[in-house]
């Protein structure tokens, strides 16, 4: 309760009205709380529920890639591979897009279609990510399957080394189509957040470099980018996260299959997916657990890159409270 | 330093490729929305809303799910916009320079990006297993997790716009702490406090992960919330994984009503905002 006492107000703490002051602080503090028992609780409820799953196979459980339900031998390893492929290959492509996206509204773009661009690409990052999921299983993956994936596995296909990435059939589903499907969700978001954090730069530093005789992309380049780099990195870490987590976007398109493909092109599984796709049909209690295991491990893998983006883009905001 | 002609070619390329990137983007974004439109109002009649989700091959809509959609959305918002607007309130106000403030700024960021898929196992060990059994209620509290953090970001962010000047001017006519918060500062902060909770409901109507194992889904209309309920989410999920043409077409419906409700919902809340801000 010491938090409780810095607003009692001496003496008159007594009287009705400081008590109903008091009665307030507390109920605010209360739900401050909650806040914080919330993740708290997250934590330990998926380590207990994942507790039987890391006795029985102890930390190998992280690297084992065999997933068989039937003899109840659970391993993380292709989840967790499916997930950082997809993710990568979804930043890959939306990171450049975005921040070519950013750079346009900031400077290409005409001024009157600036904001109605803006507020479009804002309204798109709120679209849910089962929208992407069922477009991405109705109409995307044919056309991945029935134009991009051959043309892949016909031209990068036959390339030496870099060639088994794109071996196979075209099943349509699979680890790229999940990849492209998430960079398309992340895209708006980025694209926003990078714009945002574009128009922190002050318009004098933009001017000055103008003023100088460098073009509008050395301008970006080497005046609006280094200025901004913590945050952008901060904000990319963020979409990072998002894409490591999300699940219906995924779960569609990536196939749910428990092994580790050289190529890209086959179905594959990531951690939400296979938790989405098994969860309600895990037959064991070993089953169960190993799931919430998987559970685990995203957890603390989108922790850890979640709080180092608050941490970058935190400085930012400093920065620019000066 | 390279040559002029150099310079302007690479300045000429980079920002076509700019420019290339955002048309590229907005073509596919609006690509998926001008599917989502052909093939969801295909689909569209009054039949959706009236009758229930159909056994495979069947006529039939998706008044259940539409219906268990709105009740646990109600209820989430019910439990996580208080909670919210308190903590909020905690943040901005009889906290603002504490400790614990800036731990809860950091918790709150990291459950506001944190996988919903998490959330849905939390509530699962939390609600389901403890009761034995999957229901409405645990969905319901599962989304509510999900508005906490949106409404705690958008109470604190609004409260700390407020001018302090109207504060102490409230203060120094004698009025006690919380009534200056309940009757200045809230009143100042109404309307960014309004979007926050329109853009919680915004996200938490579209959510899939939270409710797959713990609301799961009901075939049947049901009002009872210790058992399962049927959400247009999961119907979606379900729906359009089938190889029964008249669930994939309602799944198309679905999907374009989700999309319609959460544009619709964040252009009014941007609308609550900006009409404050002319004023």
């Amino acid at each position: 309760m010491s938090v409780v006492t810095e607003f009692e107000t001496g003496p008159r703490a007594t009287n009705p009205v400081a008590r109903s002051d008091r009665v307030f602080g507390t109920l605010t503090f209360a739900a401050a709380v909650v806040v914080l028992l919330t993740l708290l609780g997250v934590f330990v409820s998926l380590a207990m529920g994942a507790w039987p799953a890391f006795q029985k196979f102890g930390i190998g459980f992280l690297y084992t890639a065999k997933w068989n339900p039937v003899t109840d031998k659970f391993g993380a390893l292709a989840p967790l591979y499916g997930t950082v492929v997809t993710s990568v290959i979804a930043m890959l492509i939306a990171v450049p897009v975005g921040l070519g996206i950013a750079i346009f509204l900031t400077e290409t773009c005409p001024r009157i279609l600036r904001r109605p661009l803006g507020i479009a690409i804002e309204l798109l990052a709120g679209i849910p990510s089962i929208i992407y999921g069922i477009w991405g299983l109705f109409v995307f993956a044919p056309f991945m399957q029935s134009v991009v994936q051959p043309a892949l596995i016909d031209t990068l296909g036959q390339v030496p080394l870099i060639g088994t990435l794109f071996s196979g059939a075209p099943y349509g589903i699979g680890m790229l189509t999940a990849g492209l499907i998430l960079a398309m969700m992340v895209l708006p978001f980025i694209a926003s957040l990078a714009r945002d954090i574009f128009l922190t730069v002050p318009d004098m530093l933009r001017e000055s470099a103008y003023g100088l005789g460098m073009t509008r992309w050395e301008v970006n380049r080497h005046i609006v980018i280094p200025h901004v780099r913590t945050a952008l990195v901060g904000g990319i870490m963020l979409s990072l996260g998002r894409a490591l987590g999300e699940t219906m976007a995924v779960t569609f398109v990536i196939g749910n299959a428990h092994r580790i493909s050289a190529s890209i092109l086959q179905p594959g599984t990531t951690i939400s997916a296979a938790i989405a796709n098994e969860f309600t049909e895990a037959t064991t209690p070993l089953y169960t657990a190993s799931l919430i295991a998987l559970g685990l491990v995203l957890f603390i893998l989108t922790f850890i890159v979640l709080a180092a983006a608050q941490y970058m883009l935190r400085r930012m905001k400093q920065k620019s409270g000066v | 330093m390279a040559s002029m002609t150099r310079r302007k070619t690479v300045n000429a390329v980079m920002m076509t490729l700019s420019t290339g990137a955002a048309g590229l983007g907005l073509f596919v974004l609006a690509v998926i929305l001008i599917h989502l439109v052909a093939k969801g109002a295909g689909a569209l009649n009054l039949a959706v809303f009236t009758q229930d989700t159909p056994s495979p091959m069947e006529a039939g809509g998706l008044r259940n799910a539409i219906v268990g959609s709105l009740v646990m959305s109600a209820i989430a918002v019910a439990i996580g916009t208080p909670i919210g607007i308190l903590a909020g309130t905690y943040m901005a106000e009889y906290g603002r320079f504490s400790k614990l403030t800036k731990l809860i700024r950091f918790v709150n960021d990291i459950l506001l990006s944190a996988p919903s898929i998490i959330v849905g196992l939390f509530v699962y060990q939390l609600l389901v297993v403890s009761l034995g059994h999957f229901s409405a209620l645990a969905g319901a509290v599962a989304l509510a997790i999900l508005v906490i953090p949106i409404v705690v970001r958008t109470t604190e962010d609004m409260l700390l716009l407020v001018p302090d000047q109207l504060r102490e001017a409230g203060l120094a006519m004698g009025a006690p702490r919380w009534v200056v918060i309940r009757t200045i500062a809230y009143k100042a902060a109404r309307a960014g406090m309004v979007t926050g909770v329109l853009l919680a409901i915004a996200r938490i109507s579209g959510e899939t992960a939270p409710l797959l194992f713990t609301a799961l889904s009901n075939n049947f209309f049901s009002l009872n919330l210790t058992q399962p309920m049927a959400s247009l989410p999961i119907t979606i999920f379900q729906f359009a994984l089938s190889p029964y043409d008249n669930w994939q077409a309602l799944a198309w419906a679905g999907a374009l009503l989700i999309t319609v409700a959460v544009l619709a919902l964040s252009i009014i809340a941007r609308l609550v905002t900006s009409r404050k801000e002319k004023a």
